[in-house]
């Protein structure tokens, strides 16, 4: 009688691991195969997190290994929650994310509506809208800053040919006015067609005998959008917003490419402002501590937004 | 024939011993990306080819050159052997313990200190300020000068105009108002079909620029850090009168005279302003004074040179650099052999001709340096009242601030000169403080 491969292995293995494979629970065995995964999330996440925290309680300059380091208790804390800079660069971030989430779910969803319509070219007019997410935002940041230039740049041309205003009168990134929106501008036109695609997936996952029964029973269009289209897009419009949020509350490279935080702190977001303090200034525990307040902001709000996320979904 | 292979051998014997020293290192030079650099690079062949070492370079660009360079030292990396650093690095780098201490060595050289402009000992080579204690060797003078369209300056027509506009002769500026005066007839003024502007200065934000380029209009106002000297006493000071009219100057000339979008410019954008054309005169560093009047298009006769003019005093920003060799690099004797070549007057009489600036007295006393180049004298000028920014340790905090307050007001509008000098001490204080120094 030939045996199995299984039992051949079976009958191979010596008795005394035999026994000790047979020992080990599931749980065991789970956490075996999960263990590293948790070693390392441990090593590279939790560990300079608990690290973070500690620093943050003292006074330590990474630059200044030499130096004691003293525990000065909530005082880095204190000083950033009353330091009326830091509050202008939360401000700053505030308007850029506010802005772009809003710009960016308006344009993006209008195009994946648009989009989703069949009509000849659309695979095509699809690749060349998603074209601007695919650069590097180094690379974006720096030929912005070619197109807002005031004497030479597309932009300021654009704008001058259809108002008529001089393009060398108005500069978008030297201007407190202007900056502002102008750092807008860019994320939007970078980041929109990530909106739009994830508002394209949400549209072609509504079943057509949806429309083509409200259609029976003589719904508008609009009524339709309403009623239809918006509802079963939201969870998914909702998904594109945390993204977005996530990523535009830490943005750096493309602002700072773009004005540096300028003119001025005009548009020093807090994640510049925390690089500088951190890595140009070297207040290791004073930028411990904003990191943590960025941290525990970024986590609530990302923790309520999850749970309306879920209850929209449930719907 | 006995006697011949003998011969023979002695011969390789010592060719090979002169063909390949005892050990032959490889050593990597840091600085800034920037025309003398360039000029390093081939004056160190010389020091390649009688050493047998081979050397490396790792040059940054200017915006990234802190940050990078700081980082390096700060991790205790071996990246540089030798370092060209700014003079704002020599408090950090020597208490730190980045910097290899070279008192020992230039005695044992017999490389004296007395042998180099006593401005660049004083600012690149020394720390605690003005004490014997040498952490660098004074490798590249260099201060912040101006420079001009030549061509335009002597048109008739031009200087007609501005003759019967401001009652002057229009020529190099002897005044810090005087030159705000020439920027603004310049400025939108129609030169051969084309708009041009006033000047160019620095406005940068992130790294230094905007402080180089105010501090340029505050030495010459009589600004000072302290009122006495190691005291941080900077109320008075920094917020004087004077350097209050000074930083309202400077904002003056940036919103009267320079051309649009350069709200953030720096050395790279004062050039391209200058060598387009568009500007009738630009501040920059006299490092990059060689380049600029090779410059086919606006050098030549078409360009000329003046030192910062004063107002009150003379006064010019000090840049330049002096040579360090790192506590972590492995090749240390290999460093310091290059400092020993490095420090020869006629490797420093060739580093000038090169186009580096160098300090050593040989070369700037010897009666042939001021018209070696059109700039040569102006730079013996601007050496001689040049004045240096903080040179703490904690410099960068110092520095970033000082950048902050001055974007804030001279580019974003933002309060007035007094109110932001007025900020500026309640930084710098609170920087002190947590320095233990008040």
């Amino acid at each position: 009688m030939s045996l199995d491969p299984v039992e051949q292995v079976a009958r191979a293995t010596p008795v005394t691991v035999a026994k000790k494979i047979r020992g080990l629970s599931d749980r065991a065995i789970a956490w075996i195969f999960v263990g590293p995964t948790i070693l390392l999330l441990l090593a590279i996440n939790i560990f300079p997190l608990i690290w973070t925290i500690n620093l943050s309680f003292t006074n330590y300059k990474a630059n200044r290994p030499n130096r004691p380091v003293e525990y000065v208790g909530l005082r880095n804390y204190e000083r950033i929650l009353n330091d009326s800079d830091i509050w202008l660069n939360m401000q700053a971030t505030a308007h850029f994310l506010v802005w772009t989430i809003v710009f960016q779910v308006l344009i993006g969803f209008t195009l994946a509506w648009l989009i989703n319509k069949k009509f000849k070219g659309n695979d095509l007019w699809t690749t060349i809208i998603v074209l601007p997410m695919m650069l590097s935002p180094a690379v974006v940041g720096n030929f912005w800053t070619f197109f807002y230039q005031p004497q030479i740049g597309l932009f300021n041309y654009v704008v001058g040919f259809f108002t008529g205003a001089d393009p060398s009168s108005f500069e978008m990134l030297g201007s407190v006015d202007l900056a502002p929106w102008a750092i807008v501008i860019v994320d939007t036109w970078m980041w929109t067609p990530f909106v739009m695609l994830i508002c394209l997936a949400g549209l072609r996952s509504i079943p057509n005998y949806i429309y083509e029964a409200a259609a029976i029973d003589r719904a508008s269009k609009w009524r339709q959008f309403w009623t239809i289209t918006l509802p079963m897009v939201l969870p998914f419009l909702m998904l594109a917003v945390l993204f977005r949020g996530i990523e535009n509350f830490k943005m750096f490279d493309l602002v700072v490419q773009l004005t540096g935080g300028g003119p001025g702190s005009t548009t020093e977001l807090a994640s510049i402002n925390l690089k500088r303090e951190a890595f140009e200034k070297w207040r290791t525990g004073y930028s411990s501590a904003f990191a943590i307040i960025l941290f525990v902001t970024v986590f609530g709000l990302a923790s309520i937004y999850v749970k309306a996320l879920n209850k929209v979904k449930e719907r | 024939m006995k006697l011949q292979r003998l011969a023979s051998a002695a011969l390789i014997l010592g060719t090979g011993y002169a063909a390949s020293p005892v050990m032959a290192d490889d050593l990597t030079l840091c600085w800034a990306a920037w025309d003398p650099a360039n000029a390093l690079v081939e004056l160190s062949k010389d020091f390649e080819a009688q050493s047998g070492h081979n050397m490396s370079f790792e040059f940054v660009p200017w915006p990234n050159f802190a940050d990078r360079m700081l980082n390096e030292l700060n991790s205790g990396g071996k990246l540089c052997d030798l370092l060209i650093g700014d003079s704002q690095w020599i408090g950090g780098g020597a208490e730190a313990g980045h910097y290899v201490k070279l008192n020992d060595f230039f005695d044992s050289e017999k490389i004296s200190m007395d042998d180099f402009a006593p401005a660049t000992v004083y600012a690149y080579s020394t720390w605690p300020k003005g004490t014997p204690n040498y952490y660098a060797l004074p490798a590249m003078g260099d201060a912040n000068g101006w420079f001009y369209r030549k061509d335009w300056f002597e048109r008739e027509d031009l200087k007609a105009e501005y003759k019967a506009a401001t009652g002057n002769e229009l020529g190099e500026p002897k005044s810090q108002k005087e030159l705000m005066e020439i920027a603004k007839f310049f400025q939108e003024r129609e030169i051969d079909g084309k708009k041009v502007y006033g000047a160019s200065i620095f406005t940068e934000r992130g790294s230094e620029g905007i402080t180089m380029g105010a501090t340029s209009a505050l030495y010459p106002w009589g600004f000072k850090y302290e009122n006495t000297p190691g005291k941080y006493d900077m109320e008075g000071a920094v917020n004087s009168p004077e350097a209050v009219e000074a930083l309202e100057f400077y904002k003056g000339l940036y919103d009267c005279c320079t051309p649009p979008g350069y709200t953030d410019s720096y050395m790279g954008e004062s050039l391209d302003a200058f060598k387009s054309g568009q500007v009738a005169m630009a501040m920059n560093w006299f490092a990059f004074f060689p380049g600029l009047y090779a410059d086919p298009d606006t050098g030549g006769d078409k360009i000329d040179f003046f030192v910062n003019p004063p107002q009150n005093q003379a006064g010019s920003t000090l840049g330049g650099q002096g040579i360090s060799v790192i506590r972590y690099s492995e090749n240390q004797d290999a460093s310091l052999e290059y400092i020993k070549w490095f420090a020869q007057p006629d490797v420093q009489a060739k580093w000038w001709s090169m186009g580096g600036y160098s300090a050593h007295n040989s070369v700037l006393n010897d009666p042939g340096f001021k018209d070696s180049q059109p700039f040569a004298g102006d730079f013996l000028v601007a050496m001689d009242a040049v004045q240096d920014f903080w040179q703490e340790p904690a410099y960068a905090e110092l520095l970033l601030a000082m950048q902050k307050r001055l974007h804030d007001y001279v580019v974003a509008d933002k309060g007035t000169a007094k109110e932001a000098l007025d900020a500026l001490i309640e930084d710098w204080t609170e920087v002190f403080e947590d320095e233990g120094k008040l």
